[in-house]
């Protein structure tokens, strides 16, 4: 294999190589430094006269006098059974000091877009014990359901407690978690290990760790190889597989950096704009496949820039995912865990996950008649700063108390709580029952006779 | 006929590009050298090429098409994941621009964007699409029973009919002369034939088959563009009275994640009464797509009783199939609707969402480093789209028979719901129906949730004769009046948070009253009943009316002096209420109204 010494620009992540063969694109690069560590990228730009490769661990320490050498394969990961349980760096290197992977085989880290014909319609409840998500935004197996939040809320408290108590009412079998960290921080990392290894749910899990203090390139390829995992352990040996990504919003920083580097025309605030195509070829990669036993379900998490909801990344990542649940500031500084807005949350599966067969019949009634109290009472909040409670008619009276005890009741729970949806469904009536009925209008006369009981 | 000649020969140059070759079929051409690689763009060098030929580019001939010329390079984007491909590997230029095959066998096909069968795809590489793959858009094994209806020896010209296929059941393929093409007849048999085989000949050799060739950026010619006179019924009643859309029409239905866009979506292709239905996922997310792939072909069409997709051709490209694929799709989709057209159908074209397709553009066009205009979108997005939706129109074909039409219906999905930026902006300056979803009507539960007042339909005017005709004279003036009744609700409704309903003067409050029953007895409409999801034209007149009649013997009332708490009290207008679920609607009415005068009487 040919060695070139003929590097004419470094630029931030980007090496310019000239005089080269042919180089494919999205080849491997092997990048020798002068003091003896390698390095790897990949090929962004091929032609004649010059070849652009992004270097994964960053350009320090690399200088005119390293070598190059073009691997002639794309970015592959060898996937295996055994992954299992292991801890990887954001290129997919075992870093829990055990021995190195034997791969059943080598996967090509940009996966291919499933055939829609081939894909079945997801539809299997799974429980996740949150109310918010089970009752008003159900998840649902096979889906891509995100996380809006904004820094400093515990995004990462409410995807672990759903990674913990997800589950298929039925169906004995746990889901196996593909974690893919990308930019956060030593002590977040710390936190989903020692959660893992203390639920013994690291031995059903695939870490891979890309850290603040790692480089920003490696983080481009951190998800694919997630996925790719995923994929493996999901489609071909049978697995129920649940991806949680954080924090896509360091990802797309990370597709914004390189797009500079290369000086490319920026689309909207900068990010480049292929980053639609981008996020979808990640987000894409969930679901169920006709004839297949296992599944991929995706929990992205994505910090909300300014918690600005049409930014660029929530924005695109609400078109191309399956709905969103929408974390609140204001909830969080109320003290409420987990604080989840269900106004702005949707789930766009749910109907296809609930019912009589699947959860109960009364599910879909209730929850519209929550978001409809619910959304009525909090209009109401600001009505009192102006007129004053008394001022309020009975009914609106009692909205306003149903909203209150919709967060207090409701949305909050603790921390290792696992709420069954019967449970759920039952808090909500419990919330209706100082409703008249007539004043219940999203609820059918029979479903109120089965289950409405006023209080006394 | 001198119009007919002109319109022929402007399309000679695109049916010969198009003619008897496929794109997909491999012939020796011009050759050039793949110089850069860079994502989905890719530039050769040294190739003779035209603006928007399909080129075959590197060792695995993956599909592109031409979108730059600068000096000695072609750019290229390529349809199919470029990664690996090397600078120095050849690119085949094969001379023709973007085609899809027409013929028999397209009604039930699931394509991909550039009219690939999915389930072919499947069959050859199994849950995931790999690149490299040819398939071709007709089944070429399939045999057709072909029936003659031209005579041998006649004269026929571009879009003559030269006899017809069963294609589904109920659904006759008329087999055309290709747009450009003219002569004698010296041969043609009925008989079973595959799509690729000669049914018959010109008197100047030109062999003819099932199947026919066409560049899918260019429209096919007609004879004369008619005005668009006759509505599309939808049996939705928001739709049919307040804001039609005409045959040949383009409506646009623009809102914010969850509105209720592809149900509206839907139920339009499900009831509306288009002949064809082309119905095109662009970008769309893979698990909704499969809800359409696996619920299509279950629904029954209401009026043959037969499955819908019978008269159903669906595209699906999803948000991480290849985005020049993607760029395709509506092209491909309307190309195939045309050709129905051409046919004398009627075609109602769904397109979601074109938002998707605009984001297409824009990731091209900043690839091409091309200087962005609006938003990072090109600056010819607006032509861009105006050239799609142009593409509607109701026709005489080049046959000069019957006339058909190509309705567009496109979803737009604005960034966080805003409807000021660039793509709806252009959508709206060229659609002349806009139905506005709104996202806080559906929390409400308010089906379909079109707010009216902000949609608008521009073709009331010129459908008024034919509601006059077909349905009654009265109608326009009836939608009217609920449209102003609609408007002063709204005025009033605000005077209200103020001061309270009970503050206004007798004559609003019965406004008010009205308004409501509009709302919920009329406009709201259940998709999941089995009678009121499709509602008649002379029902929604009759609904109208008897709404309107309370409505006058309520003011008759007010001007002798009655109190309008009475006149709220009236029981017999809430029963207007159940002719929405009710098949014979005009009895229930009949006694409805029968029941107000009485009331009315005795109120005094």
């Amino acid at each position: 294999m040919k060695e070139y010494k003929t590097i004419t620009r470094i630029a931030g992540p980007l090496l310019f190589v000239e005089k080269t063969d042919a180089v494919g694109y999205g080849d491997i690069v092997s990048i020798a430094l002068e003091s003896g560590e390698t390095k790897t990228g990949q090929v962004l730009d091929t032609s004649d006269d010059l070849v652009v490769v992004q270097v994964f661990e960053g350009t320090s320490g690399i200088g005119r006098g390293a070598k190059v050498r073009f691997l002639g394969e794309t970015l592959k990961l060898g996937v295996s059974e055994e992954m299992l349980g292991r801890v990887f760096n954001g290129a997919g290197k075992p870093i829990d000091g055990k021995a190195p992977i034997i791969p059943e085989k080598k996967a090509d880290i940009i996966g291919a877009a499933i055939n829609p014909f081939s894909r079945a319609s997801p539809h299997d409840f799974i429980q996740t014990g949150v109310s918010t998500i089970d009752a008003t935004n159900t998840l649902v197996r096979g889906q891509k359901l995100p996380i809006f939040s904004g820094s400093g809320l515990p995004h990462n408290e409410i995807a672990l407690q759903i990674a913990r108590q997800a589950k298929v009412l039925g169906e004995g079998e746990q889901f196996v978690v593909v974690f893919a960290a990308m930019g956060i921080t030593n002590e977040e990392a710390q936190y989903f290990i020692q959660d893992f290894q203390k639920t013994g749910a690291l031995s059903r899990a695939i870490v891979f760790l890309n850290l603040a203090d790692d480089p920003a390139v490696e983080r481009l390829v951190t998800p694919r190889m997630a996925l790719t995992a995923a994929e493996y352990i999901a489609f071909e040996k049978g697995y129920h597989v649940l991806v949680i990504l954080t924090d896509m919003t360091n990802y797309c920083e990370s597709l914004r950096e390189i797009g500079a580097a290369r000086e490319e025309v920026p689309g909207r605030r900068g990010y480049p704009g292929y980053m639609y195509t981008d996020l979808a070829q990640i987000y894409e990669r969930a679901g169920v496949i006709k004839g297949k036993k296992g599944s991929i379900t995706q929990i992205p998490i994505l910090t909300m820039v300014g918690d600005d909801i049409t930014h660029p990344i929530p924005d695109l990542t609400g078109y191309i995912t399956e709905g969103q649940i929408v974390l609140s500031r204001e909830l969080h500084r109320k003290g409420i865990y987990p604080p989840v807005d269900v106004l702005p949350s949707l789930s766009r599966l749910m109907n296809l996950g609930i019912g009589p067969k699947r959860t109960r019949d009364d599910h879909k009634a209730v929850s519209d008649q929550l978001y409809a109290g619910y959304a009525e009472g909090r209009d109401l909040r600001g009505l009192v700063a102006i007129v004053g409670e008394e001022a309020l008619s009975a009914r609106d009276k009692r909205l306003l108390k149903f909203a209150e005890a919709f967060e207090k009741r409701f949305v909050t729970q603790k921390r290792d709580e696992d709420r069954a949806i019967l449970d759920t469904l039952g808090l909500g009536w419990n919330l209706f029952s100082p409703i008249p009925p007539e004043e219940l209008t999203r609820l059918s006369p029979d479903l109120k006779k089965k289950y409405y009981q006023p209080s006394s | 006929m001198a119009e007919k000649a002109e319109k022929t020969k402007q399309s000679t140059v695109a049916a010969k590009a198009g003619e008897s070759t496929s794109q997909k079929t491999m012939s020796s051409q011009a050759q050039g050298i793949l110089y850069r690689v860079a994502g989905p763009v890719v530039v050769a060098r040294n190739m003779p090429a035209k603006m928007y030929d399909v080129v075959r580019v590197g060792n695995e001939r993956l599909m592109g098409e031409v979108i730059q010329i600068v000096g000695d390079k072609v750019v290229i984007q390529v349809y199919e994941d470029t990664s690996g491909l090397k600078p120095g590997e050849p690119v085949f230029n094969t001379g023709k621009p973007l085609s899809v095959e027409l013929g028999p066998g397209l009604l039930t096909s699931i394509y991909d964007g550039i009219q690939r069968p999915l389930p072919v795809l499947q069959k050859e590489q199994g849950d995931y699409i790999f690149r490299g793959l040819d398939a071709p858009g007709l089944d070429p094994k399939k045999k057709w029973e072909f029936k003659v209806t031209a005579k041998k020896g006649g004269k026929v010209e571009g879009g003559d009919v030269l006899g017809e296929v069963e294609e589904t059941p109920g659904i006759i393929h008329r087999i055309m002369v290709p747009p450009g093409t003219s002569g004698k007849i010296a041969e043609l048999k009925s008989g079973k034939y595959t799509v690729d085989e000669v049914i018959g000949t010109l008197d100047d050799g030109t062999e003819l088959k099932l199947k026919q060739i066409w560049p899918v950026r260019k429209a096919r010619p007609v004879l004369k563009k008619l005005n668009p006179t006759i509505p599309l019924i939808t049996g939705q009643r928001i739709f049919d009275s307040l804001f039609p859309v005409a045959k040949g029409g383009v409506a646009a239905i623009p809102g914010p994640f969850g509105a209720g866009k592809t149900v509206t979506q839907q139920t339009l292709a499900k009831w509306c009464d288009a002949d064809i239905i082309v119905y095109v996922g662009c970008g769309e997310r893979g698990n909704e797509m499969t809800e359409v792939l696996t619920e299509f072909p279950e629904l029954t069409d209401p009026k043959s009783g037969k499955p819908l997709m019978n008269r159903t051709i669906l595209i699906a490209n999803t948000s991480n199939m290849p985005v020049a694929a993607r760029e395709a799709s509506v092209y491909t989709g309307v190309t195939l609707a045309e050709y129905y057209r051409d046919m004398g159908y009627s075609v109602a074209m769904m397109a979601d969402s074109t938002s998707r397709w605009a984001e297409a553009m824009r990731e091209i066009s900043s690839r091409l480093e091309e200087m962005p205009g609006e938003e990072g979108y090109p600056a010819y997005l607006a032509t861009r789209l105006a050239q799609f939706y142009e593409r509607a129109g109701r026709v005489q074909p080049l046959s000069g028979e019957k006339e058909g039409s190509v309705t567009i219906i496109g979803a737009v999905s604005p960034p966080g719901g805003d409807f000021s930026e660039p793509v709806t902006q252009n959508t709206l300056r060229v659609t002349k129906t806009f139905w506005a979803l709104d996202a806080k009507l559906a929390q409400r539960r308010h089906f379909p949730s079109i707010n009216w007042l902000t949609s608008y339909s521009l073709y009331l005017d010129t459908l008024e004769p034919w509601y006059a005709e077909h349905v009654n004279k009265d109608y326009r003036g009836l939608v009217n009046e609920f449209m102003s009744l609609l408007q002063e609700e709204e005025k009033l409704l605000q005077i209200v948070q103020l001061v309270g309903s009970d503050a206004l003067p007798e004559k609003e409050q019965l406004t008010l009253e009205v308004s409501r029953l509009i709302r919920e007895f009329f406009l709201q409409q259940s998709a999941f009943h089995e009678v009121d999801t499709y509602c008649e034209l002379q029902k929604t007149r009759r609904i109208m009316k008897t709404i309107l009649m309370y409505r006058d013997l309520g003011q008759d009332a007010l001007g002798k002096g009655m109190r309008i708490q009475k006149i709220l009290e009236v029981k017999a207008k809430n029963e207007i209420v159940n002719s929405k679920f009710e098949k014979n609607y005009d009895a229930l009415l009949d006694a409805v109204e029968k029941n107000l005068q009485q009331e009315f009487a005795a109120l005094g």
